[in-house]
């Protein structure tokens, strides 16, 4: 089956960016160029030919980072709902977090979300295995099986591993898999109780607070000990000034560390939390008005090599509680692209490296073959508009949680048909 | 004349006139406590609901007799004896009662926001008697009341509060309220007590107590809260005390005549000397009076508003 996609602007970061045509043959990328078909020899009568007019035909995107709940928290979301979610927002390759129930720190927990996705059929499903038995932080998970099984990275995610010589043990047998060790950076003890940012609004509302220094003080341990042992270190949504500061001066010293950014850390600030909205309760937490600049200098300057969604499916229940009670996070997956292309209205990155940030640049950071147009790539793709605005309205999401604070929002960039292996998964209803 | 508002849920929300209502209002219905029949029918047929997640005597009875004193119907629910230990949810819960055709629902809960999050989920009035750290409103009123009882206006009037404003919905609810009427707030505690960017509130912020009550009008105690020992605030009881207690001799260092407030209930010995909080210039117990007068206004204007 081949077919073609003809009349959009290309970008595949760091190899086109221009009027170009993509041919697809056998679920992959055959060629990007002028007058494809006539070198193919065949008539158009056994060709499809996608009408790209007007839209941008970018590599399909790749999260670092979401939460599909399955196996144990169906009802917030399944592989299959989360994996829809994903394609309707563009994204054609996420990696999910081990922190299910069970935890995914065993060959067959993750073998099960491989199943499960395979047999929901929408997009490529990278599982992220446990870094310690449990997420308990104490003995290391069968890192290696995990590795053999799929696993792209490990994490103990919202459980941060606090012991220090724990994490460093599993940098180094990382290593000999050549995984990257990713942190939720996150002291424990200074975070402990709180559920906002620290700082004038938490004083405000009486609500306990995260200060940023929470996060800096793993980060520092985490570059420090990725210098020591010489590990690929992923920062996962880093939120503060101070993280990027760090991050900035461990890569010009060459350490071997990659941070993703979230939209809703660059969209928001802490204000969004007055009148205990605990849509705007996650975990970092919306940071100060500085912390949010530099989180977009970061991403200019490349420190923030990705974005990333932290997408974290809570049903209603869940969240209508105290803010004090209510889970932390929001789903991401279907609002990230116009969230992200804003930092190019606002002049921040180019279409080029906003594109990269969600394409090739995370797929560097995990070693993935995603991300990319280049001929025999998997025919990942996604099809935007970039000029139609729309106003979010998450009862239209096709992720079973609605979480979201972008609520209403009046955005820009859509996704208008979303391709996986050569295949339309998503079309967007009168696009 | 009402508020305009539905709720009370925050002083944070009041402008300085309603504020001023409120005090006046509180002016009239002192009077109906002082009388042989302590009673209006102001609020006769109304249902007000007290709903007490955290152990309270002292807010509970003041807004029970409050409502009592203007005719209103009270009902008393606390969550030991509800279906919210079963895993109701707070507005799940509210809704019942509401079912129950309450006018007005006074909450008291541990966690911050849960008034406002409550308020905006039901049509009845809800009064805020306490939301975790956040705010207390009618304490604020009734110390405002208080104050403005000896010092008829807050312009120029300088007030320092004295303890843990981390952990203090009084000292919050105080800071807001103070500010609006134009008085100079000064607050008093180790640095592991006061919250991050308090200065940004246009409060001054002190470390020392001897320095802080040069020149105060108002001191206003807060209770250490006991079991925060451990928790690495404050090393032990008897530091704390020697440091931030409230003696004679400090109250020297205040301008003459100046009122000692204390939200209680008091921890004698700890954050203020017994004989300071039996002395003349402490209105502990006015504070507690003036509570119900305060809570009958807040009541009566709310209930005139719906």
């Amino acid at each position: 089956m081949t077919t073609l996609i003809t009349g959009g602007r290309v970008i595949d970061p760091g190899r086109l960016n221009g009027p170009a045509e993509v041919l697809i043959e056998q679920g992959k990328i055959a060629a990007v160029g002028q007058n494809l078909l006539a070198a193919t020899g065949k008539d158009t009568a056994s060709v499809t030919v996608i009408d790209a007019t007007g839209k941008l035909v970018l590599p399909g995107f790749v999260d670092l980072h979401v939460h599909f709940r399955e196996p144990g928290f169906e009802y917030k979301e399944t592989i299959a709902t989360g994996s829809a979610s994903a394609v309707a927002g563009g994204f054609t390759s996420v990696c999910c977090m081990p922190n299910t129930n069970p935890v995914n720190d065993s060959q067959s927990v993750t073998e099960f979300i491989l199943e499960k996705a395979r047999a929901a059929g929408n997009c490529a499903v990278f599982p992220v295995g446990a870094i310690t038995k449990g997420s308990e932080g104490k003995e290391l998970a069968e890192i290696g099986d995990l590795r053999r099984a799929g696993c792209v990275a490990i994490s103990d995610d919202g459980r941060p591993v606090m012991n220090s010589l724990v994490m460093r043990r599993a940098m180094e047998y990382a290593l000999a898999f050549d995984l990257p060790v990713i942190d939720h950076c996150e002291d424990l003890h200074l975070s402990e109780g709180g559920c906002m940012n620290e700082g004038l609004v938490s004083t405000e509302l009486g609500l306990a607070g995260i200060p940023a220094a929470a996060e800096d003080v793993m980060v520092a341990r985490n570059i420090a000990l990725a210098e020591l042992t010489g590990a690929r270190l992923h920062l996962a949504h880093v939120s503060t000034a101070g993280s990027v500061r760090m991050v900035r001066e461990a890569k010009a010293r060459g350490i071997r560390v990659t941070a993703e950014a979230c939209p809703h850390h660059f969209s928001l600030t802490e204000e969004a939390v007055r009148g205990f909205d605990t849509l705007a309760k996650m975990n970092p937490p919306l940071r100060a008005w500085q912390d949010v600049q530099a989180i977009k200098e970061g991403l200019t300057d490349g420190t923030i090599d990705a974005i990333a969604t932290d997408h974290a499916p809570h049903a209603v229940q869940d969240k209508q509680r105290e803010f004090a009670d209510a889970p932390f996070g929001i789903v991401g997956l279907e609002t990230a692209l116009p969230l992200t292309l804003a930092l190019v209205e606002e002049g921040l990155l180019s279409l080029e490296q906003a594109v990269a940030k969600l394409t090739t640049e995370p797929a560097k950071a995990f070693s993935l073959a995603k991300g990319s147009l280049a001929p025999g790539a998997d025919a990942d793709l996604v099809l935007v508009d970039q000029q139609q605005s729309w106003e979010v309205d998450p009862s239209r999401f096709r992720s079973k949680s609605k979480n979201t604070p972008f609520a209403g929002w009046k955005v820009k960039g859509r996704v208008i048909r979303t391709v996986v292996g050569g295949r339309t998964v998503y079309e967007l209803a009168h696009g | 004349m009402s508020l305009k508002q539905k709720d009370l849920t925050t002083i944070a929300s009041l402008s300085p006139d309603e504020i001023m209502l409120i005090l006046e209002t509180a002016d009239s219905f002192k009077e109906v406590s002082g009388r042989e029949i302590k009673k209006v029918p102001a609020l006769r047929g109304k249902t007000v609901v007290n709903f007490f997640f955290e152990p309270s005597t002292r807010t509970r009875t003041s807004f029970e007799l409050a409502a009592k004193r203007l005719s209103a119907d009270v009902i008393n629910f606390s969550p030991s004896s509800s279906s919210v230990v079963k895993g109701e949810t707070l507005l799940d819960t509210a809704r019942n009662i509401e079912a129950m055709q309450a006018d007005i629902i006074v909450l008291r809960h541990q966690a911050a926001g849960a008034a406002e999050t409550l308020a905006r989920g039901v049509k009845s009035s809800v009064i805020n008697a306490g939301d975790g750290w956040h705010e207390h409103p009618t304490q604020a009123l009734l110390d405002l009341f208080t104050m403005r009882e000896k010092h008829r206006t807050f312009k120029g009037l300088t007030v320092a509060i004295v303890g843990d404003l981390a952990h203090s919905r009084v000292a919050r609810s105080n800071i807001y309220a103070l500010a609006k009427m134009g008085a100079e707030v000064r607050a008093v505690g180790p640095p592991t007590m006061i919250p991050a960017c308090l200065d940004r509130l246009g409060v001054k912020v002190y470390h020392h107590m001897d320095e802080a009550l040069h020149g105060v009008d108002v001191i206003m105690m807060l209770r250490l809260q006991l079991e925060r020992q451990g928790r690495a605030l404050f090393p032990t009881i008897r530091e704390y005390s020697r440091l931030y207690g409230l003696t004679a001799d400090r109250v020297r260092l205040a301008n003459a005549g100046a009122m000692i407030m204390h939200p209680g209930p008091i921890n004698r010995g700890v954050e203020i000397a017994p004989d300071v909080a039996d002395s003349f210039s402490s209105v502990i117990l006015d504070q507690v009076t003036n509570g119900v007068a305060v809570r009958m206004a807040v009541l009566y204007l709310l209930a005139g508003a719906n």
